[in-house]
């Protein structure tokens, strides 16, 4: 096979499919990740240079591994005099490079059984959601080493300088070396909390691709993307975890409903207005599967939760038949095992719907004590909802002005503006 | 909190570069700063909250670390900061919390440092805790405690 477009496929696919694995693989020979990025991108470029002449392999990926592992090997023991600068990753299952015997180190350059590779991954992911390091560090890191993204599209997609993004990843990295991050599974008793801020940071992902905070356009694919990517990854790989499922699922419904959510000029429209006909059926289905998968294995969680309300919200024919009592009883649930402030604000909205406006204004109100929601644009965008339903136009445009002042988003601000000038 | 100098096995041996470090040192050793409501005076604890700081240097071997060295600071009532030329009364940084002591402690690595420290008393009175990775130092070992 020489077809030089087939061969770039093969290396994309390999890229695409194979990358945290390579990388959580070589991370553990090469003990260092800057040397393991290095040694896994020269791997990649091995693999455009010699494919076309040898064949792809019948396992590309483990190719890769092989490949990118001995590198490593290569660089420690030419090297090893100089490494000495940071100390090692810290793997407390993995001898160091020096101390391998030839025989040692042929095993170590085997592609491993698939069973125990899966575990790699997770250690990746585990080790760059670290709460230790700063949030947008472990946004970056984990889109750098999990993903492969390369840092220039990453300074792209947040809105930051190529340097900037270096430094960070730079930063994160020599933290991790210096005090001790340990490449390895939280333990069972950590394992709740840690996997809550890795599923985190997969949503804020999503989050901050599904609305970009500033800017002309609504959504960032390629973040909605990589964090639909990850959550796959992270459901492949803890398939008994009903949060993973529920994250996954809450995702997926996100997802179906990208294409509806501005109309042709790019203006946002609300659930009520969106074309039912064009949502992503395949995709409702596979999270009305998690859905149903996570509640069998256990108490509900966050994640499912938010994913159960969702999935009533797309599966009803139209929006006039949404079950809005299921939906609050469901959020009732929510804020027992969340008792965030926003999951609050968004009750009010499906509240509105079972027991009228009013009742969902004495509710937005006492929240506007709140002071964890100061500032929350779609606080006085709610409220101002609830207002003109009310039929107090006045009180309405007012709110709809504050919630304007607070709103970065090009889209958001020109429905709210349009939402005002109906109002007034 | 218990443990005096005499508690210390052996003076803090990472400030040499070596690179079998990791091997010869399979522990890293990490600082725990403690900090509290300023100015800090641990005579202001009731007797429970004394109790639990002695009690949890005492369950530090069990969670896998080891306490090098200990000290608990009087109040910043009593301290006297120098920026530059100048010297002035009271705490270096004037903050709503003040460190009140510091502890040195050895673990395999962050996790295990990062579970001893946030059971340090200091997190539960309205205060919190620091960990910072040990560079180098040493304490003498002809010291009297």
């Amino acid at each position: 096979m020489t077809d030089p477009d087939a061969i770039t496929a093969a290396v994309a696919d390999a890229h695409r499919r194979g990358w945290a694995l390579v990388l959580a693989a070589t991370a553990r020979v090469a003990r260092d990740l800057d040397l393991a990025e290095e040694c896994v991108q020269e791997a990649y470029a091995a693999a455009l240079a010699t494919w076309p002449r040898s064949g792809v392999p019948r396992e590309p990926v483990a190719w890769l591994t092989t490949t990118a592992k001995r590198r490593a090997l290569d660089v420690l023991r030419r090297e090893q005099v100089f490494r000495t600068k940071l100390p090692l990753l810290l793997d407390p299952d993995e001898p160091a490079a020096d101390e391998v015997s030839l025989a040692e180190e042929q095993a170590m350059v085997q592609p491993e059984p698939a069973d125990v590779v899966p575990d790699e991954r997770l250690r990746l992911i585990f080790l760059c959601c670290h709460p230790a390091l700063a949030q947008d560090a472990q946004m970056a890191l984990t889109l750098r080493l999990v993903c492969g993204v390369p840092t220039s599209d990453l300074a792209r997609v947040f809105l930051v300088s190529e340097p900037t993004m270096a430094a960070r990843l730079t930063r994160a990295k020599k933290k991790i070396s210096v005090a001790r991050i340990p490449y390895r599974m939280p333990s069972a008793a950590a394992l709740p909390d840690r996997l809550a801020g890795v599923l985190g940071v997969i949503h804020l992902l999503f989050t901050m691709g599904h609305t970009a905070p500033a800017g002309d356009s609504l959504t960032r694919t390629e973040l909605m993307d990589q964090a639909l990517h990850l959550a796959r990854m992270l459901r492949e790989l803890m398939p008994d975890e009903p949060e993973v499922a529920g994250l996954l699922a809450l995702l997926l419904l996100s997802y179906a409903r990208r294409s509806t959510r501005v109309d042709e000029r790019g203006r946002l429209l609300r659930l009520r207005e969106q074309d039912r006909s064009r949502w992503d059926r395949s995709a409702i289905a596979d999270a009305r599967e998690l859905i149903a998968a996570g509640l069998r294995n256990g108490r509900a969680g966050r994640y499912l939760l938010q994913a159960a309300i969702a999935s009533l919200y797309v599966e009803a024919s139209t929006y006039g038949r949404t079950d809005w009592k299921q939906i609050l009883a469901l959020y009732d649930q929510l804020l027992r095992v969340w008792p965030s402030p926003v999951v609050a604000l968004n009750r009010t909205v499906a509240l509105a719907e079972v027991h009228g406006p009013e009742a969902a204004l004495v509710e937005v109100e006492a929240l506007e004590k709140d002071h964890r929601l100061a500032g929350y644009q779609y606080l006085p965008a709610i409220k101002a909802d609830l207002l003109s339903r009310l039929g107090r136009a006045e009180a309405a445009a007012a709110a709809y002005r504050q919630a304007l002042e607070l709103t970065t988003n090009a889209v958001e601000r020109a429905f709210l503006a349009e939402r005002l000038g109906q109002a007034s | 909190m218990a443990g005096g100098l005499s508690n210390l096995r052996r003076p803090f041996d990472r400030g040499v570069e070596d690179k079998h470090d990791r091997r010869e040192c399979p522990m890293a050793q990490y600082a725990i700063l403690l900090y509290a409501k300023a100015p800090a005076d641990s005579a202001d604890l009731t007797p429970e909250e004394r109790a639990a700081h002695a009690r949890h240097a005492e369950e530090v071997p069990a969670l896998g670390g080891q306490l090098l060295a200990a000290f608990a600071l009087q109040p910043t009532t009593v301290a006297t900061s120098i920026h530059g030329d100048v010297i002035t009364d009271g705490p270096f940084l004037d903050a709503k919390e003040v460190v009140a002591g510091v502890y040195v402690i050895e673990a395999a690595d962050l996790d295990a440092a990062l579970e001893i420290a946030r059971r340090n008393p200091a997190t539960q009175q309205g205060g919190g805790v620091e960990v910072r990775p040990v560079a180098s130092g040493f304490i003498s070992p002809t010291a009297k405690g």
